[in-house]
């Protein structure tokens, strides 16, 4: 018992026991809550941040499966929820109220069930980045049982300045929402000097699976964006490294109402920046 | 000989006439219809009493059917030709020499194949074809190699008509069975059916990675489990047919099925179930397999006189029969109902407690049931999930979970998979069309593949959701073909009309996408 309570929790989200969208091969993939940036076409703004108690979801919960305690603190039941996210939908404060606050081993306990059908575990978010403690009891567990351990970061975090939690992740799959420091701050609301560094670190050390960018024309130069990131990252390509380059569509599903109108890029627009990549000498470039 | 009504020979007589006259069938369809309506006629099998309440039925109330087999199996329903015996000696009957070079090998095996009966008339099982064509290959380079296997593989589909006809590949990866499937991939055709014996220590990735793009492209390989497999019947295992574990170099006699569903019906509760009603079933059902064995061995003269056992290629002692059942699903369901009790099938512990418990009488049946003429599977017949005919309604294949019912977790449809698959030697299998805008990623498919078959899982198939070709129940049937069909035109291969029954009866396009 004393153990658990000493133990370090994160703010778990949602577990996807079958995953191929986090990383190679069948994957489960760990969702934390909360997340330092407040990118405009988040398309799961409901990881964001936490809960006031203010219980809206409470009222509107058609499975009667949640409640409030007289503090105000708003309790969930799995065994009731019908997954309809009515909650999440009714929500105005970026939060969720189905997270649960679990330890290392309660989430292996969750992991160790799909075994033997995943090779890895990938823990995303909001920002995942911002429980180091717990990744690293996380990933030490998940390596011992011979599963690959992959973070889905913006890179906020200086990886460099974090060799313990390096030595027990396999590989990175990094944001990279904007290249120019203006660009970044009109998406996300925060600076990009670190996801920069962040992104050559990796490749340095060979643990960067990925570079994404969501193409959303209305709020960054996208082609800007693409080439100067294609360019820094090449160095590390030609050097052996492979690095996929992911180029994700801006689509509005799931985008908060206030941000929801912004252009959809078109599918040649997607084409020519896979291009722009190829022509550079990237080889792995995939479009969703 | 047993006499038979004339009322009978009338009926039939008028079946001869409308078959005379369809519009959708072809030329060989009407031949081969007709060949069973003449079979129909004779009464030469020792039949055990009570067959005929049990057997002649509505599909609501038939507890045995013997898949139209007929009424004096002439041979074995499905056999397995050593075609290595004949690319390596030839054969006198065909008056052909052993190939020297790609070109004679081709020839040769495209001979062969319109020699080797079976149920279908088609051969069932057309060989490892990289293991067969890949040291044929060494002199040719990758571009004449791919003209060539695809002028052999469109052959095969435009003449096999029917994808009951299963190639084998692996489990050693080869140039040959990589260039196969990617002529598989670039054809996308429902003949011939292939499997991929898969073992993650034998095959590597790259050539496994590769059986999964082609199957996400034409609805084949699927996978077998090379080890499971291989414990049961030894190394010179195939598959054949739909996916149907038998001994190379010989066969099955015959497959009749059990239909569970219904036997419940008849059951008052579950101890009648359990103590009177399926051991009455499984004991009428053993004895007229029996039957038609000892005319097959005995009477037909098939092994004495077709060339392929005279040659070798086949041996009598290689063959077993395949002890079948269909409608798991129905019979626990109607059976928990009688119990008064909610659990279904696939989505509760009780119910599929009651399925396994069932398998297991079953398989004590069919363990303790001994035939003279099984001697290569131990006297005994096999266990065989058989995946249903077109004509079924409201029976689900084999110990699936019935369409539409499927549990919305994967990981929970494959758990439910692994406890039973491995009661069944000669085959059992289960579908999942993959939802392939979702999933651009084969590795994730070859994982659930390698967890499965450590979980005792034997077999596994996929297919894109947005595909033509697609997996009706065994066989692969196009969707285009199916829409001709539909529309009154004649189709080439005899499986696309079972894949439309399948389509209106067995909703097999409504399947749960992953």
């Amino acid at each position: 018992m004393n153990n658990r309570l000493d133990a370090v929790t994160a703010p778990v989200n949602k577990i996807i026991r079958f995953s191929s969208v986090d990383g190679p091969g069948n994957r489960t993939a760990i969702f934390l809550q909360g997340c330092n940036f407040d990118c405009r076409y988040c398309h799961n703004p409901e990881t964001r941040r936490f809960c006031i108690g203010c219980g809206k979801c409470v009222k509107t919960c058609p499975a009667g499966a949640l409640s409030q305690t007289p503090e105000g603190q708003v309790r969930f039941d799995p065994a009731k929820c019908v997954s309809c996210d009515t909650c999440i939908k009714v929500c105005e404060h970026d939060a969720s109220p189905r997270i649960c606050e679990m330890t290392a081993e309660d989430v292996m306990k969750e992991v160790r069930w799909q075994q033997p059908y995943i090779r890895g575990i990938t823990v995303s978010g909001g920002e995942c980045s911002l429980h180091p403690r717990f990744l690293k009891e996380l990933f030490e567990i998940a390596q011992k049982e011979a599963l690959t351990c992959f973070l889905d970061s913006n890179g906020s975090y200086d990886f460099s300045k974090d060799p313990e939690l390096m030595a027990v992740t396999d590989s990175v799959m990094l944001d990279i929402k904007a290249f120019s420091p203006e660009d970044h701050l009109n998406t996300t609301g925060a600076g990009n000097k670190t996801v920069l560094a962040n992104a050559k670190y990796l490749a340095e050390i060979g643990k960067l699976f990925e570079i994404r960018t969501v193409v959303a024309p209305d709020l960054f130069d996208v082609t800007e964006t693409v080439r100067c990131a294609g360019e820094m990252l090449l160095p590390y390509l030609q050097k052996g490294a492979k690095i996929r380059y992911k180029l994700i569509t801006y689509r509005p599903m799931g985008v908060r109402e206030k941000y929801r109108n912004m252009r959809i890029p078109t599918e040649e627009e997607m084409m020519g920046l896979k291009m722009l990549l190829t022509d550079m000498g990237w080889d792995d470039v995939v479009i969703t | 000989m047993k006499p038979i009504t004339m009322e009978r020979v009338e009926n039939t007589r008028q079946e001869i006439l409308d078959t005379i006259k369809s519009a959708t069938l072809t030329h060989e369809q009407k031949v081969c219809t007709l060949a069973g309506k003449a079979d129909s006629l004779l009464e030469v099998l020792d039949l055990p009493e009570g067959l005929s309440e049990l057997l002649d039925q509505p599909i609501e109330t038939q507890c045995i059917c013997d898949l139209f087999e007929g009424h004096a199996p002439m041979r074995p329903r499905y056999i397995i030709p050593d075609y290595e015996k004949f690319m390596k000696e030839g054969s006198k009957f065909l008056q052909l020499d052993p190939p020297q070079d790609i070109y004679e090998a081709i020839n040769s095996l495209l001979i062969f194949y319109k020699h080797v009966p079976s149920i279908t008339n088609f051969p069932v099982y057309v060989g490892a074809l990289d293991k067969l064509l890949d040291p044929y290959l060494k002199d040719v380079d990758d571009e004449t190699a791919k003209k060539l296997l695809k002028l052999f593989l469109i052959h095969v589909d435009r003449t096999i008509l029917d994808s009951f006809s299963h190639a084998n590949l692996g489990p050693e990866p080869t140039r040959a069975g990589r260039l196969i499937l990617e002529v598989e991939r670039e054809l996308e055709q429902a003949v011939p059916n292939i499997t991929l014996k898969y073992d993650p220590e034998i095959t590597d990735d790259d050539f496994a990675i590769e059986a999964v793009k082609t199957s996400l492209k034409s609805a084949k390989p699927s996978f077998a489990n090379h080890k499971m497999f291989t414990s049961e019947l030894g190394e010179d295992y195939v598959i054949a047919s739909c996916y149907n574990g038998l001994k190379l170099g010989g066969g099955s006699y015959t497959l009749c099925r059990m239909i569970l569903g219904n036997i419940a019906k008849r059951a008052k509760d579950l101890k009648d179930f359990k103590e009177n009603q399926l051991p009455y079933v499984m004991d009428i059902m053993a004895r007229y397999m029996d039957a038609r064995i000892k005319f097959e061995v005995e009477e037909s003269g098939f092994f004495e006189n077709n060339f392929l056992a005279k040659e070798g290629f086949i041996h009598r002692d290689r063959f077993t029969a395949m002890f079948g059942m269909v409608g798991m699903a129905e019979c626990v369901n109607i059976l928990m109902e009688k119990e008064g009790k909610a659990g279904r099938y696939g989505h509760n512990k009780e119910a599929d407690a009651l399925g396994v418990e069932i398998m297991e009488q079953i398989k004590a049946f069919n363990d303790a049931h001994t035939n003279p003429y099984c001697e290569v599977t131990g006297g005994h017949f096999l266990l065989h999930a058989q995946v249903g005919i077109a004509s079924d309604l409201k029976v689900s294949p084999g110990t699936r979970i019935p369409i539409g019912e499927e549990p919305e977790e994967l990981l929970e449809h494959l758990r439910h998979c692994s406890l039973f698959h491995k009661y069944f030697p000669s085959g059992t299998g289960d579908i999942f069309p993959i939802d392939t805008t979702a999933h651009k990623n084969p590795e994730f498919i070859l994982d659930i593949v390698k967890g499965a078959f450590k979980e005792d899982l034997r077999y596994l198939s996929f297919y894109a959701s947005d595909s033509d070709v697609i997996r009706i129940t065994g066989y692969l049937v196009k969707r285009s073909e199916i829409e001709k069909l539909r529309s009154g035109q004649a189709v080439l291969q005899d499986t696309t009309a079972l894949g439309l029954g399948a389509t209106d009866n067995g909703k097999v396009q409504q399947r749960r996408i992953r």
